[in-house]
């Protein structure tokens, strides 16, 4: 899938809100590719956007969404339906107002197969037993028969993600789906879906507001803030030598473990989307904003193959910036104990 | 140093909330809490964490009263305040200890304007001069990180960062000694919890505040506390000093817990071992307890266990 220029925005009451503002992406055979911002970054519009689910006053300005070799931007919703659920999947952020609370969980996994595929009752009935064991639901007889109160949060998220994997699809698009877990039930989902996606050859598109949640998942990155991407490479580039502000800012806001320093935090709050400032979004919320930054948007600068950013510290005339001490400690710190590991 | 000074200024002793629900005449017991001890010292912080439906939240609403405790007995400033409530008593708990809550939609009322939100408990507690709750308001509106201006609007134009703000407000104003939060931040994107922990931080030192700190997210908790308690399935299994328990954690439970902690560092992401607790072993009714390790650290676990944990301690 290749995702090019990406813009979509939203015809509102106080204006037009844009949302995602010149986005592109491409994912690979294979791979997972997180998309990382806070709310209101356009991560979640940008998923909308690929499966045709924006609401009514939303609208791809312009882009292309290439998958298969054909333009999902310009599909009309009958086209949809061949991609949606089949090709392309979803796992939802909240697993309880994802599933019907008045179904038993067999039916609305069954309903998957039966309806998108067109399988026979029993033979649907054997495939979503075999999908609840896949993703780890124990004792499958007895809850294919319950409902969704009867079980927790976790095995909730199972559930939606059993009806995701449904149809066999080649994307899987997870939209924050650890997010209103707890972390030990949060590591638990990672490790299935981080399993399913090996056994499956799947594509992963991961959707989150918190860096370390994608640490060990993703395979690269891109960070997002107000509607556009502002860094990506390898999950390494953004970890290790992560080079614009605002990635520095939200490495810096993750509790570290081993020190008690006081938290970075993000001064300011996501810009208005109605009314932009000029030039780089983030500016009035980065300490090392250049003049510059005031003025004109950042393009992308390439720091390597894998590795691009939009912030003017990369231009050959701006002045030197060292990412914030804290944050180089850390990753010092944990380049030594990696070292410390090996040997 | 005075008496006051050598007792904690909230004490839980062997506290136990046990829910009852009758179902086709079988009453099942809900144990949400049970016998649960521990202190808290004046102007601590002290963390409490655990997964959902652990008991951590009953603990918080019984301590100030939501819920009446089915037996033990809680203290304040030396006080009992977990016998048969009284007008007396719900006004000492109020004046006391203010909540802060998980949700900062569902906790504010929405037709409410900021105002009246913060200025509701200053009301109750007899400030009926309209001008002195304004200027109350808008003076720890200020002091949260928001503007004066900010009063008339409602809590929907707020941001969620903001808005847990406006409850941080509303606790604050009537100026209690102390503060149970109850998953402050859990609902907030990463790079605002780092705004709410850090000015709770704040607050806490200018305001000589004690505080209870719930969170199912070990690192949070230890960001903010001296002492932290583990809780799994209503008892509490480790307690220590935050950093004892970063190091050495001894119960398995707090170990999946920490495990299970996400850090932005692919490689030891990727090599590192998660830890799944599953549950405690049989042993006879009676045989565990409470336990020290070493002073300051003890474990939930038998005669045994304790032998085993201190051998691991000092390893």
């Amino acid at each position: 899938m290749r995702v090019d220029d990406l813009s979509v925005s939203f015809r509102a009451y106080a204006g037009l809100v844009k949302a995602v503002r010149g986005v592109s992406f491409h994912l690979d055979k294979g791979e997972t590719l997180a998309i990382v911002g806070e709310s209101g970054s356009g991560k979640s519009v940008t998923m909308k956007a690929i499966l045709g689910i924006l609401p009514k006053n939303g609208r791809i300005d312009s882009g292309s969404i290439i998958y298969d070799g054909q333009d999902l931007a310009k599909f009309t919703e009958q086209e949809f339906y061949q991609i949606r659920g089949k090709k392309i999947s979803l796992v939802f952020q909240d697993p309880l107002s994802a599933l019907n609370p008045i179904m038993i969980v067999g039916k609305q996994i069954t309903e998957a197969l039966t309806l998108s595929l067109g399988m026979s009752k029993e033979r649907a009935k054997v495939r979503a037993l075999e999908l609840m064991n896949a993703v780890g639901i124990p004792d499958c007889e007895t809850r294919f028969h319950q409902y969704p109160f009867q079980f927790s949060g976790g095995m909730r998220q199972r559930v939606v993600i059993a009806i995701a994997l449904a149809s066999d699809p080649e994307i899987l698009i997870c939209d924050e789906p650890t997010t209103a877990l707890d972390v030990t039930i949060q590591a638990r989902i990672l490790e299935l879906i981080k399993e399913i996606k090996a056994q499956r050859g799947l594509s992963i598109i991961f959707i989150t507001h918190d860096l370390g949640v994608v640490a060990n998942m993703a395979d690269r990155i891109a960070v997002m803030y107000a509607g556009k991407i502002v860094e990506m490479g390898t999950s390494d580039d953004i970890f290790y030598r992560p080079v614009h502000p605002y990635t520095w800012a939200l490495l810096s806001s993750i509790p570290d473990l081993d020190t008690k320093e006081a938290l970075v935090s993000i001064p300011g709050t996501t810009p208005d989307m109605i009314h932009l400032p000029p030039g780089d979004a983030f500016s009035p919320r980065n300490k090392y904003a250049v003049a510059l930054d005031f003025e004109r948007e950042p393009p992308m600068f390439r720091v390597s193959d894998t590795h691009c950013a939009a912030t003017w510290l990369l231009h050959p005339n701006a002045p030197k910036v060292e990412m914030p001490e804290l944050l180089a400690n850390r990753i010092r710190r944990n380049a030594e104990e990696r070292i410390a590991d090996e040997r | 140093m005075s008496a006051e000074e050598l007792r904690p200024i909230l004490e839980v002793e062997n506290l136990s909330k046990h829910f009852s629900s009758k179902r086709r005449g079988r009453t099942t017991v809900v144990k949400a809490v049970d016998g649960v001890s521990f202190g808290i010292w004046k102007g601590e912080t002290f963390g409490l964490v655990g997964e959902s439906g652990c008991g951590k939240t009953t603990l918080g609403r019984t301590i100030i009263r939501l819920y009446a405790p089915t037996s033990g007995t809680i203290r304040f400033s030396g006080r009992e305040v977990s016998g048969k409530m009284t007008g007396a008593l719900r006004k000492y708990l109020t004046d006391n200890i203010a909540m802060i809550f998980q949700d900062p939609i569902a906790s504010l009322n929405p037709r409410m304007t900021v105002q009246e939100i913060i200025g509701e408990g200053l009301k109750i507690r007899g400030v009926t001069d309209e001008s002195e709750r304004r200027r109350r308001v808008e003076y720890m509106l200020e002091r949260v990180g928001l503007q004066a201006e900010h009063a008339t609007r409602y809590p929907h134009e707020f941001s969620g960062g903001q808005r847990q703000r406006i409850g941080i407000a509303r606790a604050l104003v009537v100026e209690p000694s102390m503060i149970i939060a109850d998953e402050p931040v859990s609902a907030l994107d990463v790079s605002v919890q780092a705004q709410v922990i850090n000015l709770l931080n704040s607050l806490k030192r200018e305001f000589h505040l004690t505080v209870m700190f719930i969170a199912h997210n070990l690192s949070v908790v230890k960001y903010v506390s001296d002492r932290v308690g583990v809780m799994y399935y209503g008892k509490l299994v480790e307690l220590a000093e935050s950093d004892e328990i970063y190091h050495h954690p001894l119960h398995p439970y707090t170990k999946a817990l920490l495990s299970a902690v996400p850090q932005p560092d692919p490689h030891s992401e990727k090599s590192r071992r998660r830890i799944f607790y599953e549950g405690p072993q049989a042993v006879p009714e009676g045989a565990l307890a409470m336990r020290e390790v070493i002073p300051g650290h003890s474990v939930y676990c038998t005669e045994a266990g304790l032998a085993a944990y201190r051998r691991e301690r000092d390893a």
